[in-house]
C-alpha cells in the first residue's frame, strides 16, 4: 500500500490530501520526520535544507518511493531575500502554499558567563528571525488557503521552563512562542491558525551529544514516561495541528514532552 | 496611456475589489471607502495591496497605502504608476 492509498484511507479530518507543506530544516532529525508523516497524510511536501543537500534528496527519493510527493528546497532562512525565493519557488512547483512548518535551528550552548554574544545574534537569527522571515514569505499564500492555512511552530520545553546552559536557545524558543501567539491573533481573521509545539528531550543528531552516558539517566528521572521522546512522536503533533482536525485550535502551545513539564 | 488601457485598469480594479472583499461590482464605485462603506479591515487592506501589487507589477509604499482610502485613490495611484505594466 501506497502512502496516498493511506491518505485515501485515514478519515477526511486527519487527511491532508491536496495541501502543499513547506518544511524548514527537513533533512534531518524531527523535520524530517515530519515532511515525512505529512506527505503520509497526503500532502505534497517542500523539504527545505541549508546544507545537507545529499539528506534533503534522499527523504525526497524516500516520499516518492512510498508513494508520496516531495521536491527538495535549497534556502537560509535567516536570509531574507532567500527565503522569499525560496517560498516562490514553493508555490510555483507545487501550486500554492497551505501549511508552513518552522522547523530549522541551531543549538549553542553555553554557561552565561562564558556565552558569546556573536553565537547570540546566530542563534536569534535562526531560530527565531528564521521563522519570522518564512512566516512573512508565506503569509500571503497562507491567507489565499484561508482555513486550510496553517502555520505550526516549533518551540521547546526550555523556552518554557528554561535551562541553565541553555539562555541563548531558550531565550530563542520561548520568543516563538510570542510569534507564535501574536500571528495567531492576526490571521485568525481569514481562518489560518498557528500554533507551537513544545519538543521535549528527543533523539536526533542535535541532541545526541548532550544525551550520553549519566546525562541521559539523570534526565530520564525527570521524566514521567521515563524515556527520551522519538522525532515521530513530534511530527505526529504537527500533522494534528496541520489537519482539518485541529481547525479550532490557536495560539495554543502543545507540549510533547513525556511529561518533563506539565 | 490611452483612454482603453485606463478603463481597463478601472475595470481591473473593480474586479479585484470585489474578488478581496466579496462585494458585488454594482456596490463598488471610485467614491466608495474601503473600510466604511466596503468593510475591509487591515488585513483585507493589506490582501487587497498584495493583490494590486501583483495584478499591475508594481510595489506600493506603506506610506502610500496609507493615503488610499478609496476605490477612485487605487485607481488614481495604479494609473499613474503603473504605466508600464502590462
Amino acid at each position: 500500500m501506497t502512502s496516498a492509498d493511506h491518505a485515501l484511507a485515514l478519515p477526511a479530518s486527519l487527511s491532508l490530501a491536496g495541501r502543499v507543506a513547506l518544511v524548514t530544516g527537513a533533512s534531518r532529525g524531527i523535520g524530517r520526520a515530519i515532511a515525512r508523516t505529512l506527505a503520509a497524510r497526503g500532502a505534497a511536501v517542500a523539504v527545505n535544507y541549508s546544507s545537507r543537500e545529499d539528506a534533503a534528496l534522499e527523504l525526497c527519493a524516500q516520499i516518492s518511493a512510498d508513494g508520496g510527493k516531495a521536491i527538495a528546497v535549497r534556502f537560509d532562512v535567516a536570509d531574507p531575500a532567500a527565503v522569499d525565493a525560496g517560498v516562490q519557488q514553493v508555490v510555483a512547483a507545487l501550486g500554492g502554499l497551505h501549511i508552513l512548518v518552522n522547523n530549522a535551528g541551531v543549538s549553542i550552548d553555553a554557561l552565561l558567563l562564558r556565552a558569546n554574544p556573536d553565537d547570540f545574534s546566530r542563534l536569534l537569527d535562526v531560530n527565531l528571525k528564521g521563522a519570522f522571515l518564512c512566516c512573512k514569505a508565506a503569509a500571503r499564500h497562507l491567507l489565499k488557503a484561508r482555513a486550510d492555512g496553517r502555520i505550526i511552530n516549533l518551540s521547546s520545553v526550555v523556552g518554557e521552563q528554561g535551562n541553565a546552559g541553555q539562555s541563548m536557545y531558550a531565550a530563542a524558543k520561548a520568543g516563538i512562542l510570542g510569534l507564535t501567539k501574536s500571528l495567531a491573533r492576526e490571521l485568525a481573521g481569514r481562518g489560518v491558525t498557528v500554533n507551537a509545539v513544545t519538543p521535549g528531550f528527543i533523539d536526533t543528531d542535535m541532541t545526541a551529544a548532550a544525551l550520553q552516558g549519566e546525562a541521559r539517566a539523570a534526565l530520564i528521572k525527570q521524566i514521567p514516561l521515563a524515556r527520551i521522546g522519538q522525532p515521530d512522536e513530534i511530527a505526529e503533533a504537527v500533522a494534528f495541528l496541520a489537519a482539518p482536525a485541529a481547525s479550532y485550535i490557536t495560539g495554543h502551545v502543545m507540549r510533547v514532552n513525556g511529561g518533563l513539564l506539565i | 496611456m490611452t483612454t482603453t488601457k485606463t478603463n481597463d485598469i478601472e475595470a481591473k480594479v473593480i474586479a479585484i475589489v470585489c474578488e478581496q472583499l466579496d462585494v458585488r461590482a454594482e456596490d463598488v464605485s471610485p467614491g466608495k471607502t474601503f473600510t466604511e462603506d466596503l468593510g475591509a479591515d487591515s488585513l483585507a487592506i493589506v490582501e487587497l495591496v498584495l493583490a494590486f501589487e501583483e495584478a499591475f507589477s508594481l510595489k506600493i509604499p506603506d506610506n502610500e497605502v496609507d493615503n488610499i482610502k478609496t476605490v477612485g485613490n487605487a485607481i488614481d495611484y495604479i494609473k499613474k504608476n503603473a504605466s508600464g505594466a502590462n
